[in-house]
């Protein structure tokens, strides 16, 4: 009869192991002797947290080269790297937005800041509320209205412009000639700076309805340049993926191209589009320099875009940060642009979101 | 309906490259027909042909003459459209359209075609291609749910069901087994049988004993060598190519002795 075999209490597996508390116990060391090293030569912070890090992945490394081997340690080396790497990459984003949050939230927060423009109110204004101490006036409502209308009309003029070249890419240039080209071009535009396509709607629009035109269909325009090329490339990968049984699969049923396109091809890859769409979006509603030279600034609500100056968030910040409304004290206005950059932050969050709700809702669906 | 084929002198080139050549062959109404054949011997390409889906891939053409009931497919003037709505496909790998609902998928072809259909007309006819595909018992508590939820066999079952809702005279499949499992098999294979009551249909299959069990008629399918067209070696009886072959190739591929 065989006897059952004891586990035995080292295991032979195990051996050449460093403990399971060893990592903590390493860190406790780095952050106690980083701490010494700092008050030798000035104690700060940042200089503790980088310097206990960098002592941190030494000796963790070197524990375990000593110990458990070259692929432990080379393992623990690159983790180390990688780490390293997402901290430093995380670190400016992290900075940026606190900074804007610590900044912008009381700006935000007082009344009428959403809900006024900047109509009427002057240096004089500013002033007195400096003086009196009572709340900052004057608020965002006309750029914010701006940038909303501004960016729907460079989405109305981008998505049919975009989607329909994507569709003729993918679906009827076979690759062609003229499709590289097309496709050479629009990697040509994802390369154009913001600034150029502001000029281009600007000589435009001044060279058919004479010069210094600027409006809000300008500032579409101008917008749109950038937009394009970002909706092709993304259409254009989207519907790349959509399998072509689908498509041989709607042809076999007598289906016509067209047809198949709008019916088959389209719907299956209408997740991806719609989040394209609206990172796309995204990407050009934070645009200052194309609006400067297209759209001018207002202090007042401009509801059309094909007349009048309009004014959005961007140059909204530009122009209170760099023409403060009152020259003597600059205070409001710096509240007032931080404000603004905290909402269009905001502005973009919201849209990434809508973005992964919109790709969720159109998803094909699956299920039993 | 069903309607006889007529292939007469025809070569499928693949832009300059010839993959099949001069074929000559009649496919019988109410009959089922099997094509084997070595892999790229042009078995799938020739089935393409039959209802104008070769042509969709770039470069693709074809020379000769197709006769469905004595019209010409690839006469001057016809739409692959029309053509392909009374010969339907069903591929190799089963393709519900993943957008739509078991029941959508059905009436995929008189709704992509945006053919007005009352609601009753429709779940009628939902019914009977679900009935004709053996699928309605499985499939008729979740006619709302999306096509690619059912298994595979189920899923190529759909793509029969959504075949035959467009009532064509003709039914290709292309290796319509080769990824399903024995039991799902057998139960194409019963449908097959089923279909042949009403429909032309042609199968493409590498599975000897499939073609043995299903078909009337078989042909055979070879190529001399890569880089050389895909030729008709020998078309007959089922049981003739099985048993008493005419060509010393068809005779070693069936047996085994073949690559």
């Amino acid at each position: 009869m065989a006897t059952l075999m004891t586990e035995r209490k080292r295991s032979a597996l195990t051996r050449n192991r460093l403990p399971r508390y060893s990592p903590w116990a390493i860190a406790a060391g780095a952050v106690v002797v980083a701490a010494a090293l700092m008050s030798l030569i000035g104690f700060n912070v940042f200089g503790w947290a980088v310097l206990s890090a960098v002592l941190f992945a030494v000796a963790n490394v070197s524990a375990a080269a000593i110990v458990e081997g070259r692929r432990k340690a080379v393992d623990k080396m690159m983790t180390s790297l990688v780490y390293g790497a997402f901290l430093v990459a995380l670190l400016p984003l992290v900075s940026v937005i606190w900074t804007v949050l610590v900044q912008g939230i009381p700006g935000l927060l007082t009344p009428g800041f959403l809900t006024t423009s900047m109509n009427g109110v002057t240096g004089a204004v500013d002033n007195a509320s400096v003086e009196n101490g009572t709340p900052v006036l004057g608020g965002v409502y006309h750029a914010l209205v701006g940038s909303v209308l501004i960016t729907l009309w460079a989405t109305l003029i981008s998505v049919p412009v975009g989607l329909l070249t994507a569709i003729y890419l993918v679906e009827y240039s076979a690759g062609n000639r003229f499709s590289k080209a097309i496709t050479f071009l629009v990697d040509v535009m994802t390369g154009i700076p913001s600034i150029v396509a502001g000029l281009f709607a600007a000589a435009f629009f001044a060279m058919i309805l004479g010069p210094g035109t600027k409006t809000g269909f300008v500032a579409a325009v101008a917008l749109s340049v950038l937009m394009i090329p970002v909706v092709v490339r993304s259409s254009e990968e989207m519907l790349k993926i959509v399998p072509n049984e689908l498509r041989e699969a709607a042809y076999a049923l007598g289906v016509r191209k067209w047809r198949t396109i709008l019916k088959v091809v389209i719907p299956t890859a209408i997740s991806g589009i719609a989040s394209g769409i609206t990172l796309a979006i995204a990407r050009v509603i934070g645009e200052t320099a194309p609006l400067l030279v297209t759209a001018g600034f207002a202090t007042t609500i401009n509801m059309n875009v094909f007349a009048g100056w309009m004014a959005s968030l961007p140059t909204f910040i530009y122009t209170q940060i760099m023409t403060p409304t009152s020259p003597s004290n600059a205070d409001p206005s710096t509240q007032r642009a931080w404000a603004a950059a905290l909402l269009l932050i905001i502005l973009v969050m919201l849209l990434n979101l809508g973005a992964r709700l919109v790709a969720r809702l159109f998803a094909p669906k699956t299920g039993r | 309906m069903s309607k006889r084929i007529d292939v007469s002198d025809l070569n499928v080139y693949y832009g300059d490259f010839r993959a099949v050549e001069d074929v000559n062959i009649t496919l019988d109404p109410k009959s089922v027909t099997a094509f084997i054949g070595p892999s790229g011997c042009g078995k799938s390409t020739f089935l393409r042909t039959l209802n104008r889906m070769h042509e969709v891939i770039p470069g693709a053409r074809v020379e000769g003459k197709v006769l469905l009931d004595g019209d010409n497919l690839y006469a001057d003037g016809v739409d692959p459209v029309t053509v392909r709505s009374q010969i339907g496909m069903v591929f190799q790998r089963p393709n519900p359209f993943p957008t739509m609902s078991i029941r959508d998928n059905v009436l995929a072809g008189v709704k992509l075609n945006s053919r007005r259909m009352p609601r009753s007309d429709a779940d009628e006819l939902v019914e009977k291609s679900l009935r004709g595909a053996n699928l309605w018992n499985e499939v008729k508590d979740r006619l709302e749910k999306p096509g690619s939820g059912l298994s595979g066999g189920q899923q190529q079952r759909l793509c029969i069901a959504r075949a035959i809702a467009v009532s064509p005279d003709v039914i290709l499949m292309d290796e319509p087994c080769s990824a399903l499992d024995p039991i799902s098999t057998l139960a194409i294979e019963d449908l097959i049988n089923e279909l042949k009551d009403e429909y032309t249909v042609v199968i493409v299959t590498h599975n000897m004993q499939q073609a043995a069990r299903v078909s009337d008629k078989t042909a055979f399918f070879n190529i001399a060598g890569t880089g050389k067209p895909g030729k008709l070696i020998e078309f007959a009886e089922t049981a003739t190519i099985f048993n008493n072959p005419a060509e010393k190739s068809t005779e070693d591929y069936v047996s085994g002795r073949f690559g």
